[in-house]
C-alpha cells in the first residue's frame, strides 16, 4: 500500500459523499413529482409519453398490478432484446459483418442484461454489431436500472402512504427514472468520457501498420470455420506473421456511461473497463468509479427525504459504509502484499503488486478500489482481471457479492435490499425484547417477515446450489480453467454473481456454452424476480397498514446502537450462509500458496 | 390487456429514445468536439496512421522497448479481441509464465542487475496495455543504447521526456507509452 494510493481512496469517498446529498435530494423531487430544474424543460415531453404509453399519471396500482407491469415490461424487452442478437446479420449498422448470435447465448445475454446483471458471455468487440450494441444492449442498461429504481420507489411509498391500497404507478416510475435521472447523467458523463479517449463513432475496424512484425502460430480451422485437430487432439497451428493491426471502434462512449451509472457493467469491449478504449485515463477510471456508487448511495438519502426523516437514510448509508472500506482497504492491501510467485522465481522483482490483469495506468491500489466497489454494487464491470487476485484479493469481491447486494448493490435493488435487511434487524431486536417490531410507523408482522425470508433465501439457494450442481456435472467442470480450489472458486463466484446480479466473474471460466448460459440464466432471473416480487408484496402490505406512531417502546433505527447491530445482522447472515463454500475456494486456496 | 399494450409500446419509443436518438446525438457532439479522442486517438506520422495512443503494440525486437506482455490469442495484442490471462496466482502455468520472461529479459541484457520491474512479466488486463512504469522503460535502456548503438543516457533522456507523471498530478500511476517512445527511438535516426 502506498500513501497516494490511500489518498485516491480518500479522494473518492470524500467526492462521493459530497455528491450525496445534492443528487438524492433532486431524485427525491423526481418521485415526488416536486419542482426541480428539469422539470419545467421535460414535463412537457413526460406528458406526451404517457400519452403515446396510453398511461394517467395518477393511476396508481395496486402491489399486484404493480408487479405484473414489471413482468410483463421484462418479458417483452428480452424477448426483443433475444431477436436482435438472433438477427443482427440482416440488420445495419453491423461493419464488422459479425454473424448471429447463438441462441443459447443469446437468451443468457438477453436475461443478463433484462436483470441488470450484465454477466457476459461473449466479447463485445468480436460478437455483437453496433445496432445491437446501442439500440439493445444499451436500451436495457437503462430501463433495467430504471426498473430497479422504480421498485424501490414503491417500496418507499408502503412506508409513506396509510391504509392506502396502491403503491404508485410502475410506467410513471420507469419514466421519470430515465427521463429526469439516468439519461441527464449519461449525457454529461459520455461526453466526459469522449474527451478523456473513450471511442464514439460508427466506423468499421481501423487498420493501422505494426512498428514490428509479429510471427505467431495460427490455428487451422476447416472451410466450415472449425479447429483442425492433429493426431494428439491438439489444435493444428501453422506459422504467420502480421504487419498490421486492427482498432475496434463504436458508439462505446454513450454505452460505457449508463453501463457505470445503472449498475449494469456490462463492457463494450470483452475486457470491460481494463481496456484502453472503454477507461483510457486515471481520470476517466476515477470517474467510472465514482458512477458506480453514485446513484446507489445518493438513493439511501432520497429514501430519507421521501420518508420525512433523512436520519434514516444516513443511518443505512453509514452501515453501507463501515463493511465496505474496511473490505476494500483489506484487498488493496492483499493485491500489494509480495505475491508468494514471486519468492519462487529466484530473479529480484520489484515490488509493485500483483500486476497480472491488471494495467499500468490503473495501478494496484485502483483496481482494488473498483474491485470492491463494483460487487458492493451490483455493477460487475471490471478494471482489472478479478481471476488472477490474489486468493484473498478475490475473496473480498467474492464476499460482497454474497452479501447479497445489499452495500449500495444495484441501482434501487441495492437499496429495497437493505430496507429488507433492516426489517429483518427490526424484527431480530423486537423478538429479543419482546415487543411488537415496527419502523417506519408500520408494523412489522409474519407476512413482511415470509417475503423478508424468501428475500434471502432464494439468491443464496441459487448460489450453492448451481455451484453444487456445476462442481458434479461434466458440463459444469469442464469450463475450469484454474486447476486447484481456484477453479472451484471460478464456479462458486459465477454463480454468486449471477444470483445476485452483479455480473462479474472470475472470467477464466468458460461459460459460452449450453449448459452455462442456460444454467446461468435461470439464476439471473430467480435471483431477481425471487426479490422485486417479494419486496412489492411487502410494499402492497405496508401500505395497508395504518400509521404507528413513536411510542416508549419503538426501536430507533437511527442510532449507533442500530446500526451496529445492522451490521451484525448482515454479516452473520452472509458468512453463515457462505463460509463453507469461501472456505472450499479462496480460503483453502490461501492455505496451501502459504505452506 | 393494457400492460402488454404499453409494455410493448413503450418499448420501442424508449428503443428509439436511449437506443437510437441518444447515441447517435452523442456521436455527433463528440465528432464535433473530440474528433480525435472520439476516433480511437489514432497517432499520424506525415498523414499516415501509425497506431493509436492508446491501443498498445507488441514488441519483442531488443532494438525497441518491450510493453506488457500481452494474453490475447492467437497473437498478442489483439484489438480486435481483448483478454487478460485470467491465470491464479497459484497457476503452476502462470509460474511457468513468468519465468520465461524472466528468462528472456535475462538473455537480452546479462549484465543488467536491476530488479525486474514487475509489470514487463505479468500479463495486462485488456492485452492491450499502451504503458509500462517510468522503471521498466529505464530497466530496457541499456539493451537498447547497445542495440542502437546510443548512449544510454540519450536514450535514458528519451525516456525522461516521455513519462507521463500521474493525471492531475494524483490521479493513477506515472507510465510511460510505449508505441510513442519506439516511434521518438526511430526518429533519433539511429536504428
Amino acid at each position: 500500500m502506498t500513501e497516494n494510493g490511500l489518498l485516491q481512496i480518500g479522494l473518492y469517498f470524500v467526492t462521493l459523499v459530497l455528491l450525496i446529498k445534492p443528487l438524492g435530494s433532486y431524485m427525491a423531487d423526481v418521485y415526488d413529482d416536486a419542482p426541480h430544474i428539469f422539470r419545467p424543460a421535460l414535463k412537457p415531453v413526460e406528458r406526451l409519453l404517457y400519452r403515446i404509453f396510453g398511461v394517467k399519471d395518477d393511476d396508481d396500482m395496486s402491489w399486484k398490478q404493480y408487479t405484473a407491469s414489471v413482468l410483463v415490461f421484462t418479458l417483452f424487452g428480452g424477448i426483443l432484446l433475444y431477436l436482435q442478437q438472433r438477427f443482427q446479420n440482416h440488420l445495419p449498422l453491423n461493419p464488422q459483418g459479425f454473424p448471429a448470435v447463438s441462441w443459447d447465448s443469446s437468451i443468457n445475454t438477453a436475461v443478463s442484461f433484462l436483470t441488470n446483471t450484465n454477466w457476459q458471455g461473449y466479447g463485445g468487440e468480436s460478437t455483437m454489431s453496433y445496432l445491437t450494441q446501442m439500440a439493445g444492449l444499451a436500451v436495457h442498461n437503462f430501463l433495467s436500472a430504471a426498473t430497479g429504481m422504480a421498485v424501490l420507489a414503491a417500496l418507499i411509498r408502503g412506508f409513506t402512504r396509510r391504509s392506502a391500497q396502491t403503491i404508485g404507478n410502475f410506467w410513471v416510475d420507469l419514466t421519470r427514472s430515465t427521463l429526469y435521472i439516468l439519461l441527464p447523467l449519461s449525457i454529461v458523463f459520455t461526453l466526459v468520457l469522449v474527451s478523456q479517449g473513450v471511442v464514439q463513432n460508427f466506423k468499421p475496424y481501423k487498420t493501422v501498420p505494426l512498428m514490428q512484425k509479429v510471427t505467431y502460430d495460427k490455428p487451422v480451422v476447416d472451410s466450415q470455420g472449425n479447429p483442425v485437430k492433429d493426431a494428439s487432439g491438439k489444435d493444428k497451428t501453422e506459422p504467420a506473421a502480421l504487419t498490421e493491426q486492427s482498432l475496434p471502434g463504436g458508439p462505446a462512449a454513450s454505452q460505457i456511461a449508463i453501463k457505470q451509472l445503472g449498475t449494469n457493467g456490462g463492457g463494450f469491449f470483452n475486457v470491460n473497463s481494463a481496456h484502453p478504449y472503454e477507461n483510457p485515463t486515471p481520470l476517466s477510471n476515477f470517474l467510472e468509479a465514482l458512477a458506480i456508487l453514485l446513484i446507489p448511495a445518493a438513493l439511501c438519502y432520497t429514501f430519507g427525504k421521501m420518508i420525512g426523516d433523512t436520519r434514516q437514510g444516513w443511518a443505512v448509508l453509514i452501515t453501507m459504509f463501515v463493511i465496505l472500506i474496511p473490505l476494500l482497504i483489506f484487498c488493496y492491501y492483499a493485491e500489494t502484499a509480495d505475491a508468494p510467485y514471486v519468492k519462487g522465481l529466484g530473479a529480484a522483482i520489484s515490488s509493485g503488486g500483483n500486476m497480472e490483469g491488471k494495467e499500468v495506468r490503473i495501478g494496484a491500489a485502483n483496481s482494488a478500489l473498483w474491485a470492491a466497489v463494483t460487487t458492493a454494487a451490483s455493477n460487475g464491470s471490471v478494471n482489472a482481471m478479478h481471476d488472477s487476485f490474489s486468493p484473498l484479493g478475490g475473496l473480498v469481491p467474492m464476499f460482497l457479492i454474497q452479501l447479497g447486494e445489499i452495500i449500495f448493490g444495484g441501482v434501487g435493488s441495492g437499496l429495497y435490499g437493505m430496507i429488507i435487511f433492516v426489517v429483518i434487524a427490526v424484527f431480530v431486536a423486537g423478538l429479543m425484547v419482546g415487543r411488537t417490531p415496527e419502523y417506519l410507523g408500520k408494523k412489522i408482522e409474519a407476512f413482511e417477515m415470509k417475503m423478508a425470508a424468501l428475500v434471502i433465501l432464494i439468491p443464496a439457494v441459487c448460489v450453492l446450489l448451481g455451484t453444487g450442481a456445476a462442481v458434479v456435472l461434466k458440463d459444469g467442470i469442464a469450463g475450469i480453467a484454474n486447476p486447484g480450489p481456484h477453479g472451484f472458486s471460478e464456479i462458486l463466484y459465477a454463480f454468486s454473481s449471477c444470483a445476485n446480479n452483479n455480473g462479474s466473474a472470475f472470467a477464466g471460466l468458460s461459460v459460452n456454452t449450453p449448459f452455462y448460459n442456460i444454467l446461468l440464466a435461470i439464476v439471473m432471473i430467480a435471483g431477481r424476480f425471487g426479490v422485486i416480487v417479494p419486496v412489492l408484496a411487502v410494499a402492497g402490505s405496508l401500505a395497508q397498514k395504518k400509521y404507528v406512531p413513536v411510542g416508549s417502546g419503538t426501536l430507533p433505527t437511527h442510532t449507533p446502537l442500530f446500526i451496529v447491530f445492522l451490521i451484525g445482522i448482515i454479516i452473520i447472515v452472509g458468512a453463515l450462509t457462505f463460509l463453507p463454500a469461501i472456505s472450499l475456494g479462496p480460503v483453502a486456496e490461501h492455505v496451501i500458496a502459504a505452506k | 390487456m393494457a400492460v402488454i399494450k404499453t409494455s410493448i409500446v413503450s418499448l420501442a419509443v424508449f428503443t428509439i429514445l436511449l437506443g437510437v436518438v441518444y447515441p447517435l446525438a452523442m456521436t455527433g457532439v463528440s465528432q464535433l468536439i473530440f474528433p480525435s479522442r472520439a476516433n480511437g486517438s489514432i497517432i499520424e506520422r506525415n498523414g499516415k496512421a501509425v497506431g493509436s495512443a492508446l491501443i498498445g503494440q507488441p514488441f519483442s525486437a531488443p532494438n525497441y522497448f518491450w510493453g506488457r506482455p500481452s494474453a490475447t490469442t492467437p497473437y498478442p495484442y489483439n484489438a480486435g479481441s481483448s483478454s487478460g490471462s485470467n491465470l491464479g496466482q497459484n497457476n503452476p502455468e502462470l509460474h511457468k509464465a513468468l519465468a520465461d520472461r524472466i528468462a528472456t529479459l535475462k538473455a537480452a541484457d546479462p549484465e543488467n542487475a536491476a530488479p525486474i520491474p514487475v509489470d514487463l512479466i505479468t500479463a495486462s488486463g485488456s492485452g492491450l496495455d499502451p504503458h509500462i512504469s517510468p522503471e521498466a522503460a529505464l530497466y530496457q535502456v541499456r539493451r537498447i543504447a547497445r542495440h542502437r548503438g546510443l548512449s544510454e543516457a540519450a536514450v535514458a533522456s528519451l525516456v525522461d521526456n516521455h513519462k507521463e507523471p500521474q493525471q492531475w498530478g494524483i490521479f493513477g500511476e506515472p507510465v510511460v507509452n510505449v508505441l510513442r517512445l519506439n516511434l521518438a527511438l526511430d526518429e533519433l535516426g539511429v536504428k
